[in-house]
């Protein structure tokens, strides 16, 4: 079985990250690392493999330089192999780019599932897997908490507001997985040095036989400023209205 | 001259203070409150291979240097000085004696299990009337048809009563030399017939760490679990205890760091007559004077280290770290609860519980009188003991 998780690097999640003059992230030089969210999909993957008794995990990421970070981590928790794509011309791509990047990467070999997280911590788009699976023609199934796998077809209790579906695909899929899905390994000492001698390939847009057109991202950034700050608020004064005035504020919040 | 770590021992203790965040330090003052000892927290710290970062390769473990494990106790007694200690003395000070005088068969039976985390041993010396004056122990063992037989006690012998516990290594007089040539070190297994293990004691701190006095009343042990060579059994132990010093300045670096970030957080939060208390001079220079204290202490901690690890002599740097290091979190254990004022003398804020976890880290593995005695003596004094 041949599994392909999508891995990203991220600036740290608990800190402030900066934006260059360009509005796009500055990711050289920043703390950062392997995507927490990427985490629980390359856990059920290594989950996956680990019953299966056999199988190949590769991480695909697409970043520069610094992505290598991520793609470390991953291997060291127990992932076989990298790929990692970098361009110039990558810089500021969009979800629709990276998702043609992606897909471009995931199609140069054979396949059976192909996993990611719901949505990366510093994007927040949640386009991207889904994208993909559209982009190879194949069954999306998202927001998996739950996954098993028996002859070549893949069940996952797919989280919904009001609880989970039940969704039911033949490999090859796309799959995102929740954070509720898996509980991910740290990795051990000698996983992280057993990464150092795995194989990381590099790959730049004529390796995948892209061209500048199919990267022009369709979505720019053109500006960036900071959120509002926080109104004051309103203080109800105790006495006997202030439940009512409670209840009042809840009500038009929606809340109640 | 290189101050730098190397990749892979950056690599272990990002990985190490990563997991000590995470998963050891949270529950750190609720387990030192119910003296409760995380058999799951050495089992996952064995799974990842940090319970065998000193053991050989070949046995289960990492096989790496001196640095790199004190890195790991370091990151560990920053989180939870019990934890630090129990796999400080358990694969560093127990299994090392196993691996450094052990016979192949010792080597095979005892290393793996505590590698995997899977297994918990104590180093048994001091006694009831000897500590500091290791010399002067007087457990006895005698051979007898094929077995050692052992009668005596051993005092405060951390890592002895644990589920988990595999073996005691204990120190015994096993000749008619009544000095120090007469003493070998066997390894009894923890169900030996005639072991037995007293109730625990009521510490100060190290809570979670487990501690017990030993009994042996006609303890019966197979003859081959002699370690090592007959009649050198003391100057094993003070040949272990040169690398027990340097975890225990590792551990007090560690704390002490633990210490100054707690502090730091604090002193830039709370706030007093209209500031923050970190901009007061009075608290900005302690907090500057807690951290240079705690780098010299790290420097010689390393240095000790990475001098052992170039097969050079460095008990007395040993014995350096480990005073100037303990000194050291105990005075920043103690000053970080003075930045915390009121709250950091309860067990809301985990300084106090650092405070008690400190001191005894001017104790274990030679007393700090005992360690100025050893670099006295290196300076050529003979002072009076
Ligand atoms: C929590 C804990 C865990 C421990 N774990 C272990 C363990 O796993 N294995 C083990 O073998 N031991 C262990 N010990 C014992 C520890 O190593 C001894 O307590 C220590 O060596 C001191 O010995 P002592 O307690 O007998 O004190 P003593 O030797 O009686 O010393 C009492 C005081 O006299 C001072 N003193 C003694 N001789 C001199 C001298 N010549 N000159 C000046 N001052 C002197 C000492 O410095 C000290 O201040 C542990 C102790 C504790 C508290």
């Amino acid at each position: 079985m041949n599994i392909v998780v999508l891995t990203k690097w991220v600036p740290e999640p608990e800190g402030t990250p900066t934006i260059g003059e360009d509005g796009l992230l500055v990711r050289e030089g920043a703390d950062g690392g392997l995507d927490p969210g990427d985490e629980y999909g390359l856990e059920a993957a290594l989950q996956l493999v680990e019953a299966a008794g056999d199988g190949e995990i590769t991480l695909l990421t697409m970043g520069p330089e610094i992505a290598q970070a991520a793609l470390q981590r991953g291997l060291a928790m127990g992932a076989h192999k990298g790929v990692r794509i970098t361009d110039e011309s990558l810089r500021g791509a969009d979800s629709l780019v990276t998702a043609r990047v992606l897909a471009a990467a995931i199609k140069r070999q054979p396949f059976d599932l192909v996993i990611g997280g719901v949505e990366s911590t510093d994007g927040y788009t949640g386009i991207v897997p889904a994208a993909i699976a559209e982009l190879l023609g194949l069954p999306g199934l998202t927001f998996a908490r739950e996954l098993h796998l028996s002859d070549g077809t893949l069940t996952i209790e797919r989280q919904t507001a009001a609880g989970y579906d039940v969704v039911v695909a033949p490999l090859p899929i796309v799959i995102t997985v929740t954070a509720g899905a898996t509980e991910p390994r740290y990795p051990s000492l000698k996983g992280v040095m057993a990464a150092k001698s795995k194989p990381v390939e590099t790959l730049t847009l004529s390796d995948l036989g892209l061209s500048g057109d199919d990267v022009t991202p369709t979505q720019t950034v053109a500006e960036v400023t900071d959120a509002p700050p926080k109104q004051g608020g309103e203080t109800v004064e105790f006495d006997d209205t202030t439940a009512a005035r409670i209840a009042d504020v809840l009500a038009e919040a929606k809340v109640i | 001259m290189e101050f730098e770590l190397t990749p892979e021992q950056q690599q272990v203790r990002d990985l190490v203070r990563e997991f000590a965040t995470q998963e050891i330090a949270p529950g750190a003052g609720e387990r030192d409150e119910h003296e409760e000892l995380p058999l799951d927290i050495v089992k996952k710290l064995g799974e990842l291979g940090i319970c065998g970062v000193p053991i050989p390769e070949e046995h289960g473990g990492l096989g790496a240097d001196a640095v790199t494990w004190a890195l790991v106790i370091e990151e560990l007694g920053r989180a939870d000085a019990s934890v630090a200690v129990t796999v400080s003395v358990a694969s560093g000070l127990a299994a090392g004696m196993i691996a450094r005088y052990g016979s192949t068969e010792q080597r095979q039976r005892w290393l793996p299990p505590i590698a995997a985390g899977e297994m918990l041993a104590g180093f048994g010396l001091t006694e009831p009337g000897s500590g500091s004056d290791a010399a002067a122990l007087r457990t006895k063992a005698r051979l007898d048809a094929g077995s050692w037989v052992i009668d005596g006690s051993k005092s405060f012998i951390t890592n002895s009563g644990t589920p988990i516990t595999g073996f005691v290594v204990v120190a015994c007089r096993t000749g008619d030399d009544a000095g120090a040539n007469g003493v070998s070190t066997i390894v009894v297994p923890a169900d030996a017939p005639g072991f037995s293990v007293g109730a625990p004691y009521r510490k100060l701190g190290w809570r979670s760490s487990d501690t017990h006095e030993l009994s042996f009343e006609g303890c019966r042990v197979p003859e081959d679990h002699l370690l090592g060579e007959r009649g050198r059994g003391l100057a094993q132990c003070l040949a272990a205890l040169d690398d027990g010093r340097i975890s225990i300045a590792a551990l007090s670096v560690g704390l002490a760091q633990g210490c100054l970030d707690a502090s730091v957080r604090y002193a830039k939060d709370r706030e007093a007559f209209g500031r923050p208390i970190g901009n007061y001079e009075a608290i900005a220079f302690k907090l500057a004077d807690m951290r240079a204290a705690i780098e010299a202490s790290r420097l010689l901690t390393y240095r000790a280290a990475w001098l052992k690890d170039r097969g050079q002599p460095y008990t007395t740097e040993a014995a350096i770290a480990k005073l100037r290091a303990s000194e050291t979190a105990v005075d920043v254990a103690r000053e970080a609860i003075q930045v915390h004022g009121g709250y950091g003398y309860t067990e809301e804020f985990p300084v106090a519980r650092a405070y008690r976890d400190a001191k005894v880290l001017e104790i274990g593995e030679g007393t700090s009188e005992i360690l100025r005695l050893v670099i006295a003596r290196d300076l050529g004094l003979q002072p009076q003991v």
